[in-house]
């Protein structure tokens, strides 16, 4: 960075809100995606897997070892076969939901009491009726809470796709980087963790309202 | 409800044997097990842990299966039906109740209906009619969530959510074993005049032999190993154990459990020399004497007693008046258990208690010497009536229930 150079540069930003828009929303498609089908996969594995207690073991220690596999490593072995895509990246951000969005669905429904799910039974639930209506209502608080650390974890983590072409916030960052300019990247930056606060808000409001039986306890 | 008197089924566990484990090699759970519940009727399964009495009960909702043998409700075997309509038709209750945490009272109570299919309507009557039973106001309750009750409360939503759709029989597992003592003795108070009403067929498991006595019109006394060691109604159980672990089981006390188990208005009550307010003393005197009582029970104008007049410290002239009469004897209705009785009899200066009807008037006296005739008698009756059966199924009334 130039001496002299002020942090942020607030004529630059100005001039620019089209661009950094147009970033901000690749971002959220980005989130978003990763977060939609991480969930579906994590739900039915989780589903699957909630019964089976055998199954749970290995399906953690595979979404582990995913879990830790350097992000920027992964995209580089991801390359070779699926190139700079949209895919690769996605593929990248989906495997990191998983091992906190199985580990949650599957303690949310273990986590409903055996008393509950016993009464349930005897009056004669099919385990369909169980899983919808007792099961995953009772499991929702705790779902909902690692779809939030889920979110936030991608959002922050969707800053590396700029690396393979993907845009978002990150490609603010990388530009500052490059041109050894500030102002796109504190403003990438701060976009990004704004972001990730408000989501985590919002799915707060979200758990809040679809567990009404949790409030107002006397 | 609504004026049918008899829903409840007959209930039959026959030759049934329980085995857990790999290949059902393991010790039975429950052991060739036979009994016959008459529709209508209250059995309790007791016993000590490990008895096989909760297992009993869950293999009429097949919530275990048995490994031989059969469990017949109204003649018909229960592996045969499909097991989720068995359930819905069988009401069922566990001591951690295990209402659902994320519905409403109204939707806990009509879980059943609902899962029958029952329009809307009918099940929103038929939850506030439960909850009004129960002694719950649906005003106030219908909308609330299990969270907001109290323990006393959540357990009755657990038996009005049992009862919904009516069930010819009922499982209970301990149903009041989770609240304090003053609650349990409430519930069990309430149940027995609900079920009164509804006559549905009970089937209730404790481990508490006080609670047998009181709730069971039949008593099957289970023991380790899951081998029933006698099938019968309180009275005989207590007169006469099958075996040396039935007598044990029921306690040393036993003579006076019993005393529970009749109430006052089984008792010939004896007279006393009464007097009526405002009556001319010399009068009183004179009966007292011809009676040979030292004290006389002060009447009012209605029949209701008012004390006893000690004959000596009457004054010399004028009427009988409340303010020499001693109020201080037990008061009891046909209603009060002997051993209620007994208790305040003993605890009373005159030990003699006055026998009121429901609406106070005086209908005689009660004395130690009374309970005790009554219980000799009692005694013999049952030991006729036993020696007389060559099977353990006793035929005479439980004498609790009316």
């Amino acid at each position: 960075m130039t001496a002299g150079e002020p942090l942020i540069r607030w004529d630059w930003v100005l001039s620019h809100l089209g661009d950094i828009a147009q970033r901000l929303g690749e971002h959220l498609v980005l989130t978003g995606l990763a977060v939609g089908i991480g969930f579906a996969v994590s739900f039915a594995l989780g589903i699957w897997i909630a019964r089976r207690p055998r199954l749970y073991a290995p399906v953690t220690w595979v979404t582990g070892i995913l879990y830790t596999i350097p992000s920027l490593a992964l995209f580089a072995l991801l390359i070779p076969f699926t190139g700079l895509s949209l895919l690769t990246a996605e593929i990248g951000l989906v495997s990191y939901t998983l091992l906190i969005l199985v580990r949650n669905i599957v303690g949310g429904i273990q986590s409903v009491p055996p008393d509950v799910r016993e009464a349930a039974v005897g009056m004669g639930y099919t385990p369909l009726q169980l899983l919808w209506r007792v099961e995953l209502p009772l499991a929702l608080a705790v779902i909902i809470a690692g779809v939030r650390v889920a979110t936030v974890t991608t959002i922050g983590l969707t800053t590396v796709t700029a690396l393979i072409g993907q845009g978002g916030l990150g490609f603010l960052i990388l530009d500052g980087i490059q041109r050894f300019f500030s102002t796109p990247l504190i403003v990438g930056a701060v976009l990004s963790v704004g972001l990730a606060v408000v989501a985590d808000g919002l799915l707060v409001v979200v758990q809040r309202a679809a567990t009404p039986w949790a409030r107002g306890r006397s | 409800m609504n004026g049918s008197t008899n829903l409840g089924a007959t209930v039959d566990f026959r030759r049934v044997t329980k085995r857990f484990g790999l290949g059902r090699g393991g010790p039975a759970a429950v052991n060739d097990l036979s009994l016959t519940v008459p529709p209508g009727e209250i059995c309790v399964l007791v016993g000590p842990s490990g008895c096989g009495k909760t297992t009993s009960l869950k293999m009429v909702n097949r919530l275990v299966e048995p490994t031989e043998g059969q469990v017949l409700i109204d003649g018909q075997d229960v592996a045969q039906v499909e097991v989720t309509a068995l359930r819905r038709r069988i009401g069922y209750v566990i001591q951690q109740i295990g209402l659902f945490p994320h519905q409403t009272i109204a939707d806990n109570v009509g879980t059943v209906p609902r899962l029958l299919g029952w329009p809307r309507e009918r099940i929103r009557r038929r939850v506030d009619e439960l909850l009004a039973l129960i002694g719950l106001d649906p005003a106030r309750v219908r909308n609330r969530y299990p969270s907001q009750l109290s323990g006393g409360e959540r357990q009755r939503v657990g038996v009005a959510r049992a009862m919904a759709a009516e069930p010819p029989v009922m499982l209970m597992d301990e149903p009041f074993g989770a609240v304090d003592p003053i609650v349990r003795e409430r519930l069990q108070n309430e149940f027995l005049r609900l079920h009164r009403e509804l006559r549905t067929t009970v089937l209730f498991v404790t481990h508490d032999i006080d609670e047998a006595i009181k709730m069971g019109d039949r008593v099957a006394v289970m023991q380790q190993g899951g081998y029933l060691a006698q099938y019968a109604p309180p009275s005989e159980l207590l007169t006469n154990p099958a075996n040396d672990f039935v007598a044990r089981f029921v306690g040393a006390d036993r003579g006076l459990k019993r005393l529970s188990l009749m109430t006052v208005g089984d008792v010939k009550l004896s007279d006393a020399t009464t007097a009526r307010q405002g009556e001319a003393v010399q009068a009183i005197r004179a009966r007292a004497a011809a009676a040979a009582a030292r004290h006389v029970l002060l009447l009012d104008a209605d029949n209701q007693p008012l004390g006893w007049l000690q004959v000596e410290r009457l004054p010399a002239e004028g009427v009988a008046d409340v303010g020499g009469a001693d109020p201080s004897s037990p008061v009891f209705t046909g209603e009060t258990t002997l051993r209620d009785a007994l208790s305040m009899l003993l605890g009373s200066a005159v030990q003699t208690g006055v026998v009121v009807s429901p609406s106070g008037r005086y209908e005689g006296v009660l004395t130690l010497d009374s309970v005790g005739t009554a219980l000799r008698a009692a005694t013999s009756r049952v030991t006729a009536s036993t020696d007389g059966a060559s099977s353990g199924l006793a035929t005479h009334e439980h004498s609790v229930q009316p």
